[in-house]
């Protein structure tokens, strides 16, 4: 797998000339969790927004996000290949935990009974064998994090992006989650970038930890 | 303090309090069943009882067989039907498809508040105008063929060919269509509140589907249940209108509504009892209507899960969608130039086919109809001002007071307040002027404005009720727990909180009511014409500089109350963002 790269990226909100985030360079190598840590409302969801490609159009952005030698700052958002969780799991309420899994799933595998089996396997492999025709809403918020993870992966993402996905979970349960999703995604060998303003959660992550600033002109 | 004759008397009190609560509520609903639910009711008996040829004006006071032989018997039965049910149709779901696509495609590039504000003068032009302006737009005379004559036509007048009116009523579509699609933007678009589009968006992306997928598996399955009920109202209309069909639709045969009507205004007291059975025939038709189109949501959901579990990512959604969008855009851009020939007509004198605009220009039909038509103007205003007031005030204390309810008498009132939406007016306006003139209130103010208040209020109650549901119930019990009784809570909290919602529902009801062409019809006897009537009259031939002045004026009331509504909270709450209703 490859690496993730911002390269001196600058956000700022239209309306103000002080940039949000100033001239961040950074490179997640594969199978690593990068953390970015700061207070509310210093931008760490706008930069995950931007590597996205879901910046919101109030903000206006300079400077490159690589995955590899390619760059994907310029692509349609659905092009990009890079999975993303947030802090409410969005598993869509209209369908079971099974279709989740195979919205999230690539249509190459084209044989239904293969789709299904591949979905099988992935909620044994997630100790929710026989979980498939469940409303997500009768799940607890471990299991549904852990869906939430799966769906992500079975889309083969080549980057994931954690927006503080732990950061609704009880105690007991954030340990386990937390170490489910490190292990998953750095045994797809992804670049992970985790946001939060957790210590625990940074200091589990286990890789580099990087500050925002409030920046200055 | 803790004197127990001051606790039991305390506790009586209240027990007082709440009992006169009680009291009230019983009242509120007594006085919306009588002035909302009986007349329809008795309404609906007295157009039901001609159908079975109870007639006794004539003698006639046997009831014998439902009169659906003869119907099918008359000449051109078969096709009016068959029009009726093709544009109610096909207008309803194309209207549905181009504004899902609409939104899907200006979600997250335009700002909400922006949305509402270019949304309100298609939403204030009631149907009749925004069907003149249409018509003058696509009739051979009109300005698209003198766009394109003789340069390109060859045309040194109007061509004898048929444009709008068409046999087929594909204009008739396309005008519903028109009025339809804002409409419903502005009920997507408050349901869109309630999910979090953004991250719903971003996890879509992020698992590689483009916008138009994302919107068609993810957000339309999960916002159609809020919408469903307005597309149920939409159906019912498109099913039954009557203006927009006299002006636009086919005229032979013309729709059953249209049909009914003719029948009902014909002299032969007989045909009273086809009119009040094709009245009865569209009753059943909306319901049928409404049931089959439930059905056809059971299979799209079977069929749409089939395809989510597929993953398929093709980008060929978005293509489709890209082009409907087109499609909403040169629709808009044809409401925007038919209101623009209505101002044009209005100030022209002569204008001869093919120019593209007039020779001479005059306000002279202007300043006839502001001098002499006075009275005209003051039945419309006041009919829409009284009865949009009146029924904003009805929804606020049932707003109030429903919590105090069980869920089923909320609901049963509920269906009882949105009944008239699904009813064709015709099938009991018409029954409820015999009542009214029995009890000697017909051809009166009063009988017009409470035949516009059973559709005015479902309206308001509409786009008030997800308002008042969404505001923080943490206000509400922060302000009980200050000290305050209901009523200030009600006045000092809950009212200058939702003025904005408030101002823009009073503004829909008043263009409801500003636009409501039979009950004024029907209730006025011919004796409180009104701006509509007029215009519907109008429309038929007569000169095209007057009825644009009528049409205009139509609009132009609601449209100015829209702004205002709009308007006030920004200059009220000028310090207090969160109330302005700018930001989002």
């Amino acid at each position: 797998m490859t690496k993730l790269e911002l390269s001196h990226v600058t956000i700022w909100l239209r309306s103000s000339r002080r940039p949000l985030i100033n001239d961040l360079s950074l490179v997640v190598p594969s199978g690593e969790v990068t953390v970015i840590m700061g207070s509310s409302g210093i931008g760490k969801s706008t930069l995950l927004d931007f590597i996205g490609g879901h910046l919101d159009p109030a903000f206006t952005a300079r400077g490159n996000v690589k995955i590899g030698e390619y760059d994907i700052t310029h692509l349609a958002p659905e092009k990009r290949r890079i999975g993303i969780m947030f802090q409410d799991d969005l598993l869509f309420p209209h369908l079971s935990v099974g279709e989740n899994l195979l919205f999230g799933l690539r249509s190459d595998l084209n044989k239904v009974a293969g789709r299904q089996a591949l979905i099988e396997d992935a909620l044994a492999s997630a100790d929710l064998a026989g979980f498939a025709d469940r409303d997500p809403a009768s799940l607890s918020g471990g299991q549904r994090a852990r869906v939430t993870l799966l769906r992500s992966l079975l889309a083969k993402p080549q980057a994931l992006l954690l927006d503080e996905p732990f950061a609704r979970l009880d105690k007991h349960l954030r340990t386990d989650v937390r170490s489910f999703v490190f292990e998953h995604a750095i045994a797809e060998k992804l670049p992970v970038l985790l946001v939060t303003h957790d210590e625990v959660d940074a200091a589990a992550a286990g890789g580099k930890i990087i500050m925002l600033q409030e920046s200055s002109i | 303090m803790d004197d127990p004759t001051k606790q039991s008397l305390e506790r009586t009190l209240f027990a007082m309090i709440s009992r006169t609560a009680i009291g009230l509520r019983s009242i509120l609903a007594l006085i919306l069943t009588a002035a909302f639910f009986i007349p329809i009711v008795l309404g609906f008996w007295q157009t039901l009882l001609p159908s079975f040829g109870y007639i006794p004006a004539i003698g006639l006071t046997r009831i014998e067989v439902f009169a659906g032989q003869d119907l099918i018997a008359e000449p051109g039965f078969a096709s009016s039907l068959r029009l009726t049910l093709v544009t109610g149709f096909a207008s309803t779901a194309l209207a549905c498809i181009l504004a899902f696509s609409f939104c899907a495609m200006i979600q997250n590039r335009i700002a909400k508040s922006a949305t509402e504000r270019f949304l309100a003068p298609f939403l204030a032009t009631p149907h009749a105008a925004m069907a003149i302006g249409l018509a003058f737009l696509f009739a051979p005379s009109g300005f698209f063929s003198r766009l394109m004559s003789p340069w390109a036509t060859g045309w040194q007048k109007p061509p004898d060919i048929i444009t709008i009116n068409d046999d087929w009523g594909v204009s008739l579509i396309i005008a519903l269509i028109a009025k339809e699609v804002p409409f419903l933007l502005l009920v997507i678009l408050s349901a869109l509140n309630h999910i979090s589009v953004h991250k719903f968006m971003a996890t879509g992306h992020a698992l590689g589907y483009g916008r138009a997928q994302i919107w068609i598996k993810i957000i339309i399955p999960q916002i159609y249940p809020l919408i469903r009920l307005s597309l149920y109202i939409v159906l019912a209309f498109s099913l039954s209108v009557v203006d927009m069909a006299i002006i636009i639709g086919p005229s032979n045969p013309p729709t059953l509504s249209v049909l009914s009507l003719q029948w009902f205004s014909d002299s032969d007291p007989l045909s009273l009892r086809l009119a009040t059975a094709t009245a009865i025939v569209q009753t059943l038709i909306i319901l049928v209507a409404v049931t089959l189109w439930f059905a056809m949501e059971r299979v799209v959901i079977v069929v749409g899960r089939w395809w989510i579990r597929k993953g398929g990512r093709g980008p060929v959604s978005d293509y489709l969608m890209r082009f409907l969008v087109t499609m909403v855009h040169v629709l808009l851009a044809c409401s925007v130039l038919a209101l623009i020939s209505l101002v044009l007509w209005s100030v022209a004198w002569r204008w001869q086919f093919p120019d593209i605009t007039p020779l001479s220009w005059s306000v002279q039909y202007w300043s006839y109809v502001l001098n002499s038509d006075q009275d005209i103007l003051f039945n419309s205003i006041a009919i829409a001002a009284c009865t949009s007031l009146i029924c904003l005030s009805f929804a606020i204390a049932w707003l109030e007071w429903q919590n105090f309810e069980t869920p089923s008498i909320r609901i049963i009132v509920f269906c009882i307040i949105i009944l008239p939406l699904f009813i064709p007016q015709i099938a009991f306006l018409f029954g409820l002027h015999i009542l009214f003139l029995r009890w000697g209130l017909s051809g009166s103010l009063i009988a017009v404005g409470w035949a516009h208040s059973l559709f005015v209020f479902p309206y308001i109650i509409l786009t008030l009720s997800d308002s008042w549901r969404s505001l923080d119930n943490r206000y509400i019990r922060s302000a009980a727990s200050l000290g305050a009784n209901r009523m200030k809570i009600l006045l000092r909290v809950k009212l200058p909180m939702l003025l904005r919602p408030l101002l823009i529902s009073a503004a829909i009801g008043f263009s409801v009511s500003m636009g409501l062409y039979l009950p004024s019809l029907v209730m006025g006897e011919g004796r409180i014409p009104t701006i509509t009537t007029e215009a519907v009259a109008l429309a038929s031939g007569a000169d095209r500089r007057l009825q644009s002045v009528y049409a205009l004026l139509q609009a132009l009331f609601p449209m100015i109350i829209f702004f205002a509504a709009l308007l006030i909270p920004r200059i009220i709450y000028v310090e207090h963002a969160d109330l302005r209703g700018d930001r989002q």
